[in-house]
């Protein structure tokens, strides 16, 4: 085996050598391709490949740049590609770094806008009645822009020259790939605001960017802005660009001014001419009254002046009343004559004779009355007396007198009770016989014994038990 | 006659309108005298309404400040 004197590399000094030859030779080249895969890792580096029909050629750009980046990488995306080759010795491989990357001339880029403007034309995103009326004189404008550069000045300045009002800044990043992310959470941010929050919510919103490359503008063609944008419920002015620059974004909004200084015309009228018009309104208003006024006094004076005097109004009417008062003592006197006529008629049958007679005939009466009242009293008293005669002589003949008369008496006791009993009566005791004539005392017995009164009654006349069979 | 909408409640333009509507009203001249008055009033009301949103403009610019926690505020903008 020959010794070669040809230098023998390690596999790592042969890398090196060839990582060195590919840096010096390529250490910047300008590459135009189409985009294949992409890839964004999550360290930020985004890797794709650059190819056309033959080769393919892998990339990476490195986090600090892809964040520089105009536009969003895509599929499909014909490129110019500038940055320098070299090796990854640790895995036999070679790609390109690229340090600035933008899409190979307008015609690819316009392409691709022109696809996506189809394809959200047809969900509707720009139809006109999607379009919202811009408030008159919003209180509160809503502006996304960048805080620094002219735009807001410009912005602010027409604002304060028009009708000054409340102008709320968000600001964003308005090129970059981390501007469309930012303008559509501004949207999105200033749409949620709750109204009468703290921070008061726009009632009007202007979208700004000054004038750039197609590519400059390409986040406000970017799907994500243009759909915060289209379902926006707050008015949306874009002012994005020169005039004669078009963006997706430009289509969506509701109002598209030509310029940042355009859409603060757009935004506020101008106080001035406001304030102008009122005043006109203002004078007019009161000029109206007055004339108003002044036609309606006008017309009142003419309207008096046609009016009669009250005198020649009145005149006829008193006319009139003298008339009938004339006629008035007249009438009345007739009607009092008339009156006493009828008067005189009526009282001519009512004389003091008519009662006088009616009182003759009364009195004839009562005293024809008299007349018989006396006899028949007299009857009437002779009949009572002829009652009262019989009825004593009957009393007569029944009373136990006459029995007496007829020799019968009447035993009492000391209490001058009527003994009817014999038994009862004790010997010597004192009695009372009552003839027709006279009452004797009596003792009854013997005479040999006399007692005093007691309570036995004295012994009964003999005839005394049959004095009831008399009657 | 006139709406009765609370006054203080209208944007300039509805005002503005209302205004000019009464004020060719007014100008017509077909108006009957009590209500001219009224109209007068509610027209009177409604410039000074609009003339008191016009002289309150004033510039006042913020900027929308993220918080960590998403949270928004508000605070003086300083452009220059």
């Amino acid at each position: 085996m020959t010794k070669s004197n040809k230098h023998e590399f390690t596999v790592s000094e042969l890398a090196g050598s060839l990582k060195r030859t590919v840096e010096d030779a390529f250490g910047h080249v300008r590459v135009r391709g189409e985009l294949g895969r992409v890839t964004i890792a999550r360290s930020g580096h985004v890797y794709m490949d650059l190819k056309d029909d033959r080769a393919v050629i892998s990339s990476i750009i490195w986090k600090g740049v892809a964040g520089k980046l105009s536009f969003r990488p895509e599929e499909g995306l014909e490129v110019i590609a500038e940055g320098k080759l070299t090796t990854y010795p640790g895995r036999s491989q070679y790609q390109l770094v690229i340090s600035k990357l933008e899409p190979a001339g307008a015609g690819a880029l316009m392409a691709l806008l022109e696809e996506r403007r189809r394809q959200l034309a047809k969900e509707g995103l720009f139809a006109d009645d999607k379009k919202q009326k811009l408030p008159f004189l919003p209180k509160v404008i809503g502006v996304i822009t960048s805080p620094t550069g002219a735009v807001i000045r410009d912005i602010l300045h027409r604002i304060e020259d028009r009708f000054p009002c409340h102008v709320l800044l968000w600001p964003v990043l308005v090129q970059g790939d981390k501007a469309a992310d930012q303008i559509t959470a501004a949207i999105n941010g200033f749409c949620n605001m709750s109204p009468g929050g703290e921070i008061p919510r726009p009632d009007l919103l202007i979208v700004a960017r000054g004038g750039g490359s197609i590519e400059d503008l390409w986040p406000f063609n970017e799907e994500n802005v243009v759909r915060a944008a289209g379902n926006c419920s707050i008015p949306l002015i874009s002012a994005i660009g020169h005039e004669t620059d078009w963006t997706l974004l430009d289509l969506v909004a509701d109002r598209r001014a030509p310029t940042p200084t355009g859409a603060a015309e757009m935004a506020v009228p101008v106080r001035v001419d406001l304030a102008e018009g009122l005043a006109r309104n203002a004078m007019r208003l009161t000029a109206a009254l007055r004339n108003l006024l002044q036609s309606r006094e006008i017309a009142l004076i003419s309207a008096r002046r046609g009016l009669p005097k009250p005198e020649e109004l009145l005149a006829s009417a008193a006319q009139r009343f003298d008339f009938v008062t004339s006629r008035l003592g007249a009438a009345l006197t007739r009607r009092i004559e008339r009156a006493k006529l009828l008067l005189q008629q009526r009282i001519s049958g009512l004389r003091p004779n008519i009662l006088r007679t009616g009182i003759e005939r009364r009195q004839l009466q009562v005293t024809a009355f008299a007349e018989r009242l006396i006899p028949a009293a007299n009857n009437r008293l002779r009949r009572q007396q002829d009652r009262l005669r019989s009825a004593t002589k009957l009393l007569g003949a029944l009373s136990h007198k006459s029995v007496l008369g007829r020799g019968f008496a009447l035993v009492r006791d000391e209490r001058n009770a009527l003994v009817t009993k014999g038994s009862n009566l004790q010997d010597g005791q004192k009695v009372q016989l009552e003839f027709a004539d006279v009452s004797r005392p009596a003792i009854i017995g013997d005479g040999t014994k006399t007692t005093r009164p007691s309570r036995k009654k004295p012994k009964p006349v003999a005839k005394n038990p049959k004095q009831g069979d008399l009657f | 006659m006139p709406e009765t909408t609370d006054i203080s409640e209208m944007s300039f333009e509805t005002a503005l309108a209302e205004l000019e509507k009464i004020v060719s009203e007014l100008e017509s001249g077909n108006v009957a005298l009590e209500q001219s008055i009224a109209l007068y009033e509610r027209g009177d009301a409604l410039r000074a309404h609009c003339d008191a949103r016009l002289k309150e403009a004033q510039l006042k610019v913020e900027k929308i400040v993220l918080g960590g926690d998403g949270a928004l505020a508000a605070e003086s903008a300083d452009l220059d």
